[in-house]
């Protein structure tokens, strides 16, 4: 451990250095990547959902949703999250004449606005992926008797995972790079907690080459992950 | 004379705009332009050297010689691993804090934020076209790459003229979303004081705390989006129409 931490210098662990707190950032970084993504994949289902729906008007809605989304920096939109979510509650509070002002935490606006967009991605793979599965396995569900309901839940649901999830598997990569944005925002994750240690330090090229190379780390296991889910979700399939 | 073209440019849609536009955009209407003008010098800058760099790397990565795959395998895998906006402030705040004493005279580049912004713009941009790239090029049948060469081509030569084309053709669409991206990514250039748009949007922002701020960096944004879209549609009719003669 000694003669490790005098080879780390100031990325040392323990107290002398900053090994520990790029580690915590590090895992408020994946924490964040989590929530988005899992916030986002309900999002785009429902928003999937209303792309399939037979009303024109929510149709409309949700493609001018992607739209936006999809053509605006993902550093605006976390902009305006974060600025426009403390001026939309604090007005909405005094519109009903309450005198309390609340501050929404960075670690939440982040959520909101990373998952926003992983949902105007992931709708467009969902909408792919229930669309992919075969008719002739919903008409032989409806010919056997299901339900609408049950056709979805027990035929449709679980196949369409098998083609969502090599997309899901590039949005994961792509989320997981964008909690970086949250640094701007001075959220602790693990860019900012380098860039406070490279300042503090005088060492910036170690400090930021060293959170390059956790963000390396964690998207060479992302991939493997990916590997192994792709594989597992094509099991007991032929000819794939 | 180009930034004379510029001023004019800014003064006249200013103008044109002053009409319809609120009281914040009149005040700022030239600060809105003149972001978006360096906006569009980067993305058509990088865009450009970004997709010479990455059929650069494609090739070296192709060639089947691990003296040139190995170090644009390398390359490619740590620019498509890590944020972006780790690899602006790597070269800008890591490698710019060696400052003139440990820089040289490399240090005449390392203090523009603007020409750092580029070069990182452009290795990240040819990291991704150059996947896109070998994407298109894995998926060409071999046997055309053997009839190049048994007729004489060099590979080199059978690359230039009969892969590569093709290879462009199948991944356009791929690469028209890797432009939309890069367009998105060029606002994180803000964060090492370059005034591009997103810069000037946010220098007018922490003037006024007005939200409405960030909703018109929004539109400058959509538009450069739809122009984006349809630039590679066309593009792409163009291809398909030249198949069919």
């Amino acid at each position: 451990m000694e003669t490790m931490n005098s080879f780390l210098g100031p990325l040392a662990f323990g107290s002398t250095g900053w090994g520990d707190d790029l580690l915590r950032g590090a895992w408020i970084t994946i924490t964040l990547a989590l929530w988005s993504m899992t916030l986002g994949l309900v999002m785009g289902l429902g928003l999937a959902a209303l792309k399939l729906s037979r009303f024109v008007l929510l149709r409309w809605l949700a493609e001018s949703y992607t739209l936006f989304i999809r053509g605006m920096p993902e550093f605006l939109i976390l902009l305006i999250v974060f600025f426009g979510s403390d001026q939309l509650i604090n007005a909405s509070l005094s519109a009903f004449g309450s005198e309390a002002r609340v501050e929404v935490p960075k670690f939440v606006a982040t959520v909101a606005g990373l998952s926003a967009i992983f949902a105007a991605y992931a709708c467009e793979i969902f909408r792919g992926a229930y669309l992919a599965v075969p008719a002739g396995q919903i008409e032989a569900a409806q010919a056997v008797g299901l339900s609408a309901g049950k056709v979805f839940r027990r035929v449709r649901f679980p196949q369409m995972w098998r083609y969502a999830i090599p997309g899901l598997g590039n949005l994961w990569m792509v989320v997981l790079k964008d909690t970086s944005l949250a640094a701007v925002i001075a959220l602790d994750e693990l860019l900012r907690i380098s860039k406070l240690g490279g300042e503090t330090e005088g060492r910036q090229l170690t400090f930021f080459a060293a959170a390059g190379a956790l963000y390396l780390m964690m998207t060479l296991l992302s991939d493997l992950g990916r590997a192994w889910a792709e594989q597992r979700s094509r099991r007991g399939i032929s000819g794939t | 004379m180009y930034q004379d073209l510029k001023f004019a440019a800014s003064d006249g849609v200013c103008a044109g705009l002053s009409p319809v536009s609120g009281a914040l955009f009149k005040k700022f209407c030239p600060r809105f332009i003149d972001g978006f003008a360096v906006t569009i010098e980067l993305l058509v800058l990088s865009s450009i050297l970004g997709f010479l760099l990455a059929v650069s790397l494609v090739l070296g990565r192709m060639s089947g010689r691990a003296v040139l795959s190995w170090p644009a395998n390398v390359l490619v895998y740590c620019f498509r691993g890590t944020p972006l906006l780790v690899q602006l402030w790597i070269v800008y705040f890591g490698i710019g804090s060696f400052g003139a004493d440990g820089l040289g005279a490399l240090w005449v580049f390392f203090k523009n934020p603007w020409a750092v912004g580029l070069l990182v713009l452009v290795l990240n941009t040819s990291a991704y076209v150059s996947e896109i790239l070998r994407g298109g090029l894995v998926n060409l049948d071999k046997g055309q790459m053997e009839a190049a060469q048994s007729v004489g081509m060099s590979w080199l030569t059978a690359m230039r003229r009969i892969m590569l084309p093709q290879a462009i053709r199948i991944a356009w669409p791929a690469y028209g979303n890797e432009l939309v991206l890069l367009m998105k990514g060029s606002a994180l250039i803000s964060t090492i004081t370059v005034l591009d748009l997103m810069g000037q949007t946010r220098t007018v922002f922490a003037r006024n705390f007005d939200l409405n701020t960030y909703l018109y960096a929004a539109v400058f944004y959509l538009i450069l989006a739809g122009i984006i879209t349809v630039f590679v549609s066309v593009v792409q009719r163009n291809f398909s129409k030249s198949r069919l003669s």
